[in-house]
């Protein structure tokens, strides 16, 4: 455990002395502001429409304002994820670091969580970033904060279960770009999968849109903690890993 | 200390290690010598459990590093052919990291970094980066990154390469004054390194050992018999090459005369003595007597690197023959 902690605070801080750390936040900072600011501006719109218009319409913050937000956070998160991960190992690779880490009394399996830990908590202050500018929206108005919360559950176990994958692409190549364009193909596959079910509603396509990350945030959207698509998420990861380790145990043999 | 049974390491390709044994023991500084691709960083890379043999088993302080890698890992200091640096990184900050990672206790850390930056006298640019270090710098913080958990065994692959003259001589006192407490190893391509390091030689070549015994006994034993280069010219006239050598040849105690190419009118040979006999007196002797000039007379002799170039170049199964090989 400690081993994990050890390498984890060290990726953490090599996350931080680069600009990665800092672009990422600053660019998730303005996407979020901006989906914020457009739907709010339609959701007062819709309002005032309502008002003029003299019907009572349903007006909820959470279903109007939060939720496209967080789908659409999840969706840029497929964006951040290769520029998280495409270094994990691939950097260690080139720089010959590897040895070093190999060699020394720490399991594979150490290595593996620590570093997996380290690129969650960096994609955990992404979503810091969002829910702060949240935390600012709410002093105009009062969403529900349990549902967001598990929105935001989902978002991040979503997110977790691509670093998983592209923590194994890493870890195969010794070269951070082409770590991070097969991380973003694979990522892209992993979501478009979802857009089989909508003209394919044979076995197969349930099949190959079930296996879609995107398909199983859909009720953590909605506040709904659903513990199908928890578990989802959490096999997903450990496959991730899983395969990481595989991965890394072949490069002994390999090397 | 260092254990090696029938060590063999096989790729798809080609067989990197094949069936090599050597012990070490404890306090020595031995030098792995051989060509480029000769198996030196792969047999290093099994004793530091990076790699898995394929076959063969290999015991660092009584552990073995397949069964009980995390036990030898622990005794281990490596440092691999390029030091494992982090650019990114502050010298003493990235000596922390490595001392954490060994497993030192958290109240020693700093201690053992601190020590261990003064023996390799990194610790006046324990506040830089890394990667503004020189290359020296570079290959000492490496040094005190392998010494830092205080390793019963250091392994150090080419420690030397890539410095320049200066740091060489710095590095190898470095490594020098580390023997004692720690068993070394390491490889070189580089002959009088071995000569002014080592206390013993592996030479290993195509993944075989083809030699192995102290510094001193190797040079011996193949330099049993004396070598002596001769340049000479007749007094007037041509000289008679053909009339020389056969002069040469009658001096009592000599095996055998090569004809080397001449110039300037000169003949040059290469005389070798048999085993354990002093020719040159006499040889001179012969020359002037014959009313010959004595232009040049020196021991050509086996020096370590034709020992080397001996055993490493052609058959390695002769060479081992020859070279005695356990």
């Amino acid at each position: 455990m400690n081993n994990i902690l050890i390498i984890c605070r060290k990726e953490l801080k090599s996350y931080f002395v680069s600009p990665i750390a800092y672009g990422l936040m600053a660019f998730f900072a303005v996407i979020a502001g901006y989906i914020i600011y457009v739907a709010t501006a339609f959701f007062i719109q819709q309002g005032m429409q309502a008002q003029m218009g003299g019907r009572s319409m349903p007006m909820d913050m959470n279903e109007q304002i939060l939720r496209p937000l967080l789908m659409n956070v999840s969706v840029f998160g497929l964006f951040m994820i290769p520029m998280i991960t495409m270094r994990v190992f691939a950097e260690e690779k080139r720089q010959g670091t590897m040895e070093l880490l190999i060699t020394s009394p720490v399991t594979d399996w150490e290595i593996i969580l620590g570093k997996y830990l380290a690129a969650l908590m960096m994609y955990g202050c992404l979503l810091v970033v969002v829910f702060v500018e949240v935390l600012i929206l709410s002093i105009w108005g009062t969403p529900d904060f349990k549902p967001l919360m598990v929105a935001f559950l989902g978002v991040l176990l979503q997110g977790g279960s691509l670093l998983a994958i592209g923590t194994f692409i890493s870890t195969t190549t010794k070269n951070q770009i082409v770590a991070g364009v097969a991380t973003f193909a694979t990522c892209l596959m992993l979501w478009i999968l979802d857009w089989m079910s909508s003209f394919n509603t044979s076995g197969w396509g349930q099949v190959v849109s079930y296996l879609s990350v995107i398909q199983h945030f859909d009720s953590f959207s909605k506040g709904v903690l659903d513990s199908k698509h928890v578990i989802f998420y959490l096999s997903f990861i450990f496959f991730g890993l899983f395969l990481t380790a595989r991965s890394m145990e072949s490069l002994r043999w390999r090397a | 200390m260092i254990k090696v049974e029938g060590l063999t390491k096989r790729y798809p390709r080609t067989l990197a290690v094949d069936n090599v044994s050597f012990e070490v023991e404890k306090g020595q500084i031995v030098g792995f010598l051989g060509p480029n691709g000769a198996g030196k960083t792969t047999t290093m890379r099994v004793l530091t459990c990076f790699l898995p043999p394929s076959d063969g088993r290999a015991e660092v302080a009584g552990f073995d590093v397949t069964t009980h890698s995390m036990d030898v890992r622990k005794r281990i200091g490596y440092l691999p052919e390029t030091p494992p640096l982090y650019p990114e990184m502050e010298v003493g900050e990235y000596l922390e990291f490595v001392a954490r990672l060994k497993g030192i206790p958290k109240g020693d850390v700093k201690r053992r970094v601190q020590e261990a930056s003064e023996r390799c006298r990194v610790a006046d640019v324990s506040g830089k980066l890394i990667a503004k270090l020189s290359k020296g710098y570079r290959q000492r913080v490496g040094l005190a990154q392998a010494i830092i958990h205080n390793p019963d065994v250091l392994i150090l692959d080419e420690p030397t390469s890539g410095l320049d003259p200066k740091q060489i001589i710095e590095t190898r006192d470095l490594i020098k004054s580390l023997a004692g407490d720690h068993t070394i190893i390491l490889s070189t391509h580089i002959l009088p390194e071995v000569e002014a390091i080592c206390e013993r030689v592996i030479i290993i070549n195509k993944g075989r050992i083809v030699a192995t015994d102290t510094v001193a006994n190797l040079t011996t034993r193949l330099r049993g018999s004396e070598l002596v280069a001769l340049e000479v010219s007749a007094r007037e006239g041509e000289t008679k090459a053909g009339d020389v050598q056969r002069k040469l040849e009658q001096v009592a105690g000599v095996s055998r005369v090569v004809a080397k190419d001449g110039r300037d009118g000169k003949a040059r040979f290469e005389v070798e003595s048999l085993q354990g006999k002093h020719i040159r007196p006499d040889l001179a002797r012969a020359v002037v007597e014959s009313g010959w000039n004595l232009h040049d007379m020196h021991a050509a002799g086996l020096s370590l690197e034709e020992i080397f170039l001996e055993l490493t170049s052609g058959d390695p199964k002769a060479a081992a023959d020859k070279g005695g090989a356990q």
